[in-house]
């Protein structure tokens, strides 16, 4: 088409479209939000034959009258987005202030020649949207997608309080034999016999880990028996942060024993927090030291096999406990015992008998049971096309 | 007396083991068979989702592995990052794993050999390693750049060009996780990805496969490099056949040489115990 | 005192993380990022303490020639020499920590460990692969195929062999793993509870 002709078109439509209606852009709060962002919403930006749309950006200002400041440069076919203040350079969106928006739109003239687009961009048009606004965003005190998850938490903790005070009264609870667990008297008195060490390994991961923290509370527990039994105990650590908190679990278990002088801090080693370095110190450990009994528990990752290869072949009884559903095989296959997932964190309720923390183990089961009723109903529900309950526990 | 031969086997030093694993394994290095490779659906998923990233596109790579496992996952580094800018995208690199960016600077030396006009500091940056684990993926949400100040070589993030604008995830169109374990694709789920709606893919070691096809398969996860013939097939996809492909025959006599063992281990087994029960 | 003033702490904290989920306001969101950054601090401060604990150890059993004392002089030199080597001479590429103690040292030993696993593998799959019952034939049938199908052998073999390990990793794989998942993150969170509620205290330490 002539070129002056396609000017022509292209002036006339931006004065069209400065009179029309304009682009339907709406700015709203977002809910279940921190107050720091502001969801914007527009029709399609029209892109008649002939033009290119050379800059599409969404502005934001204090006042209607501006300056403006580009708060997102979206593809011109967008028809939305969250403004968070981190697009585009702007300064953070502060909650509870108000502000307007507009979209800014160039027009450049494009000439097509066969498959190709010539684009001349020194004939621009720039057009401005209607001004959006005052719009502020509310911060939210309640995320409503997140309560299921609280009531289910609530309910679990009032489960776990109900049954705790049914065991301090006098109840009893059935747990079912989990030989892993009844086990770690046996290898403990294999120690014994044999006059050689245990080797405890609460596992690589942190005290933040909570495999960590459970691994530490049946370390307390063993390192009674042991000092009992007047059997060493050696504990190689992967984390530094670990190291006064592995030291305070097996003197306390030696105090609890009577027998504080059983604590020998020498036994409570930082060897290296690089995974294969620590493997390699533990399995030095294993082969030079030869414990009886080895008791992995804890959060483990690829030095599994190689920790209980190796103490497969020194002759020692090894019980392993994880959580990481990645390493049970390994464990599974060349140790002796194993604890899976849940098995290690009833461990300390369980090896300590103790009424409180059965009620607990109990509570535990409950929610089981829970969880269980919920997927088969909503299982069902899905199937039959009913999805307002799944939708529930959306986050 | 001479042993009978299942009797023997049955009772195999386990070095003989381990020696005929050595020459398995290493026969297909030295001499490449180049086995076809055709990718699989979580491969495709993630060499599609990188491939529809218009130029010009932020993604950021979170190497998240040790020395240790830089057989598995560094040729997957090397593979996303030539992608990465034979696409003409730009990238910036984090990593949670302290021993991960030396690693991640070598993947870059050999991709600056390949691909002479990329720019440090506009078209890539290293920010290097920042320790918090989650604490650091929840920062990179509110404020990457508090999250990271300065890059690998000490500059500070607010001179480099390609952060400009960078707040948080927000600014990138993906995020691919390379890890090995903890912290790593895991967390990136649970702390990242459903708060912050983030275009996840990831290159995962094979034993994490199993845990991360449940997110995979949630829609989670867009794309996944499944150990390192999920990395093969990523370079027959790129085009670029490099360490994994070479890996992956390896790893298809080890597979097979496992199963062997298994088998003869099991008829050792059953003749042996039949041998005692004929014997009562 | 000793034992209140541990459990007050982590009372509080957990509430408050917990609420912190439930409420996205910014103030509340705010304190939890400086919580967050707090625990990268102490995190990153805790590395002295576990060198501290290495170099204790190590230390007393090298002067006084415990056994294998003569490995515990070659922790502490390697520990000097690349603390100092790092602190002072950097670790860019370039450096001698990079180049030297880091890929030629470090790197290789690294992988040469978990390279170890190829063979530790096979030799507990021949030792411990026994199909004594039903189950053992079905989970050794499961693995061959997967181990099969996961690499090109298996495609050459029969062109759907891919198609079956997906479904074997996506269905029973899944819902396996999905149920250890939910039984070990009530697990988790039922430890959390009693921590954060002090009915588990023996992490507390001391005499009961």
């Amino acid at each position: 088409m002539n070129r002056n002709v396609s000017l022509l078109l292209l002036l006339l439509f931006s004065i069209s479209f400065a009179v029309a209606r304009d682009l339907g852009l709406k700015a709203s709060s977002i809910p279940n939000d921190a107050g720091k962002a502001i969801q914007l919403n527009w029709d399609s930006i029209p892109n008649p034959p002939e033009t290119h749309i050379h800059l599409f950006v969404v502005e934001r200002a204090k006042s209607a009258d501006g300056p403006w400041t580009v708060v997102a440069n979206p593809e011109p076919n967008a028809v939305s987005i969250t403004d968070d203040g981190s697009a585009g350079g702007a300064n953070a969106l502060l909650p509870e202030k108000d502000y307007y928006y507009r979209l800014r739109v160039e027009y450049a003239l494009a000439i097509r020649h066969g498959d190709s687009l010539f684009v001349d961009t020194s004939n621009r048009v720039a057009i401005s949207s209607e001004v959006a606004g005052p719009v502020h965003s509310v911060p939210s005190w309640i995320n409503t997608k997140h309560l299921v998850v609280i009531f289910l938490i609530v309910g679990f903790f009032t489960a776990i309080l109900y049954l705790t005070k049914q065991a301090h009264a006098g109840a009893k609870f059935f747990v079912r034999k989990i030989a892993g667990l009844a086990a770690i008297d046996e290898a403990i008195g294999r120690a014994t016999e044999m006059g050689k060490p245990v080797l405890f390994v609460p596992g690589t991961q942190g005290i933040d880990n909570i495999q960590t923290i459970a691994g530490m509370i049946i370390l307390t527990e063993v390192s009674r028996r042991t000092a009992e039994y007047d059997v060493p105990i050696i504990v190689p650590l992967n984390q530094s942060f670990v190291v006064p908190v592995a030291e305070e679990a097996v003197k306390s278990g030696a105090i609890n024993a009577g027998r504080p002088e059983a604590y020998v801090p020498d036994n409570i080693r930082f060897l290296s927090e690089e995974q294969f370095a620590f493997t390699a110190g533990v399995s030095g450990i294993m082969l030079r030291e030869k414990p009886a009994a080895n008791l992995f528990l804890g959060a483990f990752f690829a030095e599994s096999l190689i920790l209980s290869e190796v103490g497969f072949s020194t002759g020692a009884i090894q019980i392993a406990g994880t959580s990481n559903v990645h390493q049970l095989p390994f464990f599974v296959v060349a140790c002796d015992y194993t604890l899976i997932g849940e098995e290690f964190f009833a461990a300390s309720s369980y090896i300590s008998g103790d009424p409180g923390l059965l009620g607990t183990l109990k509570g535990t089961d409950w929610m089981k049971i829970a969880a269980m009723i919920l997927i088969v109903v909503g299982s069902l529900l899905e199937t039959f096309g009913v999805t307002s309950f799944a939708k529930l526990f959306e986050m | 007396m001479k042993k009978p031969f299942w009797e023997v086997i049955s009772t195999l030093d386990k070095r003989w083991i381990f020696l005929s694993v050595f020459i398995v394994i290493t026969l297909p290095i030295l001499f490449p068979i180049n086995l076809p490779l055709k990718a699989s659906e979580p491969v495709k998923k993630f060499y599609e989702n990188i491939e529809s990233l218009p130029e010009g596109s932020l993604v950021m790579i979170s190497d998240d592995y040790d020395p240790g496992s830089k057989a598995e996952l560094y040729p997957m580094t090397e593979s996303v990052m030539y992608h990465i800018f034979k696409k003409k995208l730009r990238v910036v690199i984090v990593s949670l794993y302290a021993s991960s960016p030396p690693m991640t600077e070598r993947a870059l030396n050999v991709m600056r050999t390949l691909f002479p006009n990329i720019k440090e500091g506009v078209d890539y940056v290293n920010l290097g390693y920042k320790d918090g684990r989650e604490a650091t993926i929840v920062e990179m949400g509110r404020a990457l750049q508090k999250a990271f100040p300065t890059d690998f070589r000490g500059n500070p993030v607010g001179n480099i060009p390609i952060m400009k604008g960078v707040e948080n995830y927000n600014s990138f169109k993906a995020l691919i996780s390379i890890s090995v374990g903890y912290p790593g694709t895991k967390e990136y789920v649970q702390y990242a990805q459903g708060r912050f709606n983030i275009n996840l893919l990831t290159g995962a070691a094979a034993v994490s496969v199993p845990e991360y096809s449940a997110y995979y398969n949630a829609g989670q996860i867009k794309g996944m490099l499944t150990g390192i013939t999920g990395a093969g097939e990523y370079e027959d996809l790129i085009g670029r056949r490099a360490l994994a492909a070479k890996a992956t025959d390896a790893l298809s006599f080890g597979h097979v040489f496992i199963i062997f063992l298994i088998l003869i281990g099991n008829v050792a087994w059953f003749t042996q115990r039949h041998k005692g029960a004929s014997h009562e | 005192m000793k034992r209140t003033v541990p459990i007050a702490i982590l009372f509080i904290s957990g509430l408050f993380m917990i609420v912190q989920y439930l409420v996205p306001h910014y103030r509340v969101n705010d304190a939890a990022g400086v919580i967050q950054q707090w625990a990268i601090i102490i995190t990153a401060a805790a590395t002295v303490l576990g060198v501290a604990n290495l170099i204790r150890v190590s230390l007393d059993q090298a002067l006084t020639k415990k056994q294998d004392w003569m490995y515990k002089w070659v922790i502490l030199v390697a520990l000097v020499v690349t603390a100092v080597s790092g602190i002072f001479w950097g670790v860019e590429p370039g450096t001698f920590c990079n180049d030297m103690i880091y890929f030629n040292f470090y790197t290789p030993m690294a992988s040469t460990m978990y390279a170890s696993l190829a063979f530790f593998i096979a030799s507990a799959a021949f030792r411990a692969f026994r199909v004594r019952s039903w189950q053992a034939w079905l989970l050794a049938l499961t693995a061959v195929i997967v181990m099969l199908g996961r690499v090109p052998f298996g495609r050459l073999l029969w062109g759907d062999f891919p198609s079956l390990v997906d479904w074997i990793m996506n269905v029973p794989n899944t819902v396996a793993q999905r149920a250890i998942l939910i039984g070990a993150a009530m697990g988790a969170v039922s430890t959390g509870l009693k921590m954060i509620f002090g009915i588990e205290r023996s992490w507390l330490g001391g005499s009961e």
